[in-house]
């Protein structure tokens, strides 16, 4: 017993926290299956359970961007979006010739993924390599092409395979498309996906939480991490112990890119109907403030702020009237205490009292 | 644990028994022709010509505002010079870019110290070990066994580096919250990390008592006689510039105005002009 207590000393602080952070989503995973299997969740609260794990993806993916990498970004929900129509495009498309859901599933995560992470090496590649703000600015113009190039998409598949067109002009319809009879319409503009069998499961959502846990934690401990946080910290004294700054950017950004693709794909296969309005600017503030709520670079923070306040409203439903108005007096206090010096101080010298903050708190408390 | 160094002695270079192998040609480590770097039509650095061997020491000094840093910054390629050429081992650095340069062996530390400050101790040398213990994103990702055998070399490695300053039990402090000497050495550690030939050295004795400044100039001599590696320093401190510096070099208005041993600079009309000002005649 001693041994082991003297190697939990040894292991760092950092290390102690990653396997926290591991340890409370499963137990939260572990206790939330459990309810659900004996039916004592209400069908609001289930149906909350996967959007959840995707909205935990998207804010620990953009913690890696706005809080590892210091650079802000105001588009993720475009990623979102781009991950959720290839993904679910995926998904109908291999109705037919992939009868298995779960393998449909991860199909079509890893095509979600894939896109979005094309599209993120494209936005990245011109602005990571400038420096300043350009990359908010670039990325709050993607989150709305992206919003308005998929309005305008026509997306239909038959046997011949996949029908794509462009509807800029607004003279082309779903029919345009040439389907045959046996075709399905998939995307229809300005209306979205409709009719989209829904596969995606809490399992699947615990796994993708995961991976993105994994991922995240494992690069900022690595030695691509540390390149990446000595950019933020310093850009000039990075590049002088010979780091290639727009490499590592990029590293960072289009794995951010990805997993939000990633989880955008799991949302988009949790609903019958998907459309690009639902992916638009609020929603990639949302994320921005469970990041910045949560703690810039704190992964934890980024999981806990985020089941918090997404379950927040929908617990204040009752008060119907004053709903958003409790939300936003909530969000204000959180700011104010999580700044105020004096309760900071508080929280410090009771870590110290309590061992030198043996044990982090970590992990989703649902 | 603490690897004991052996005790620093100043021996004038070259001389055949401190040379190492590869310094038999004797060629100049780092070499500039007519290096010269304008600012929108004011000449900032000009016609700068010096060399300097692969274990000297060599000083850079001037008034404020004399372009020392400038200097410093042509050779990391911060600026990208107007003029002339620099060549590191014989090797043009015309298009290389700073990460490049520091690839190629050229080291430095900043005149404001510029530390990953909200990283570990460990963690800022280890990022100096960036290029040292290579191993691919995705190993660190599946933490494959390159990445566990190049992170223990890098930990040891780290630990090394810091002990020759005595600062192995910093190592999980926050190089922020460090005391300003401490924050200096970490700079110079972080520095010999990238496995240098060359280290510049901007101002490493700024803001330290006299005794700091004396155990600089031991740490100094230690690293050249250590490392085999070539050192050169911007300094005011004159005391530390005529101790340990076997070539000196004094800029005035961008221009050399005189180079020598300390011996020499001292006696120099020139220097004694640019430092005091002129003696009024009668």
């Amino acid at each position: 017993m001693q041994r082991i207590g003297s190697a939990f000393r040894r292991v760092k602080k950092e290390t102690k926290v990653d396997y926290a952070t591991y340890l409370g989503v499963i137990i939260a995973f572990i206790v939330m299956s459990v309810l659900q299997a004996q039916g004592s969740l209400s069908r609001s609260v289930s149906g909350m359970l996967v959007p959840i794990c995707c909205y935990v993806c998207m804010a620990v993916s953009l913690n890696l961007t706005v809080g590892i990498l210091g650079e802000l970004s105001l588009g993720h929900a475009g990623f979102m979006s781009v991950g959720a129509f290839s993904g679910v495009i995926t998904a109908m498309s291999l109705q037919a010739s992939v009868p298995n859901e779960l393998l449909r599933m991860i199909i079509a995560l890893l095509v979600g993924a894939f896109f979005a992470a094309v599209v993120g090496f494209i936005v990245g590649v011109p602005v990571l390599r400038l420096r300043g703000d350009y990359l908010a600015i670039v990325t709050l113009a993607f989150g709305e092409i992206i919003k308005d190039l998929i309005n305008c998409l026509l997306v239909g598949w038959d046997e011949n395979g996949l029908h794509i067109a462009l509807n800029i002009d607004g003279t082309k319809s779903i029919d345009s498309l040439g389907l045959s009879e046996n075709g399905i319409e998939i995307v229809k503009g300005a209306q979205g996906i409709a009719g989209n069998s829904r596969i995606a499961t809490f399992t699947m959502g615990f796994v993708l939480v995961m991976i993105t846990l994994i991922v995240v934690l494992n690069l900022i401990r690595s030695r691509a991490g540390r390149a990446i946080m000595a950019i933020r910290d310093n850009r000039i004294a990075a590049e002088s112990v010979g780091i290639n700054i727009t490499k590592y950017k990029l590293i960072a950004f289009v794995t951010s890119a990805s997993l939000a693709g990633a989880a955008g794909a799991l949302f988009g296969l949790n609903y019958s109907s998907v459309s690009a309005a639902q992916f638009d600017f609020n929603t990639s503030i949302l994320v921005l403030v469970y990041v910045v709520l949560g703690g810039l670079g704190k992964i934890w923070g980024s999981i806990v702020a985020t089941v918090v306040l997404y379950v927040l409203p929908e617990a204040l439903r009752q008060y119907a009237d004053y709903r958003m108005l409790l939300y936003a007096i909530i969000l204000i206090l959180v700011m104010l205490l999580t700044n105020n010096p004096t309760l900071r101080s508080a929280i410090s010298t009771l870590k110290e009292k309590i061992g030198g903050g043996e044990k982090s708190e970590g992990g989703a408390g649902k | 644990m603490k690897k004991q160094y052996p005790k620093p002695k100043l021996v004038p270079v070259p001389s055949p028994n401190m040379v190492p192998e590869r310094d038999v040609d004797k060629s100049p480590i780092l070499e500039c022709r007519h290096l010269g770097i304008d600012f929108g039509g004011l000449s900032a650095v000009a016609d700068f010509d010096m060399a300097i061997g692969r274990t000297e020491i060599a000083g850079l000094i001037g008034p404020n505002g004399a372009g020392k840093t400038t200097v410093f910054n042509l050779l990391t390629k911060v600026y990208q010079p107007t003029r002339g050429t620099i060549l590191l081992d014989g090797q043009d650095t015309h298009s290389m870019t700073t990460a490049q340069v520091s690839k190629a062996g050229i080291a430095r530390t900043f005149q404001n110290i510029r530390l990953f400050s909200k990283l570990s101790v460990e963690d800022n040398v280890k990022i100096g070990l960036h290029n040292q213990t290579p191993y691919p994103m995705w190993s660190g990702i599946l933490r494959l066994p390159s990445y566990w055998k190049q992170e223990k070399v890098a930990h040891e490695r780290a630990m090394e580096l810091l002990s020759i300053f005595d600062m192995q039990d910093l190592a999980d402090h926050q190089a922020g919250s460090l005391p300003y000497g401490a924050q200096r050495r970490l700079e110079i550690v972080r520095a010999l990390a990238t496995g240098p030939s060359l280290l510049l050295l901007d101002e490493p004795a700024a803001g330290m008592n006299p005794s700091e400044t004396a155990e600089l100039m031991d740490n100094i001599v230690k690293i050249r006689d250590t490392f085999q590696i070539a050192i050169m320093l911007i300094e005011h401190d004159m005391n530390l510039v005529m101790g340990i510096c076997e070539g000196i070099c004094v800029l005035n208005f961008g221009k050399i105005i005189a180079k020598g041993t300390p011996e020499e600079i001292q006696s120099n009309p020139a220097v004694i002009e640019a430092y005091l000002g002129k003696k009024k005649e009668a």
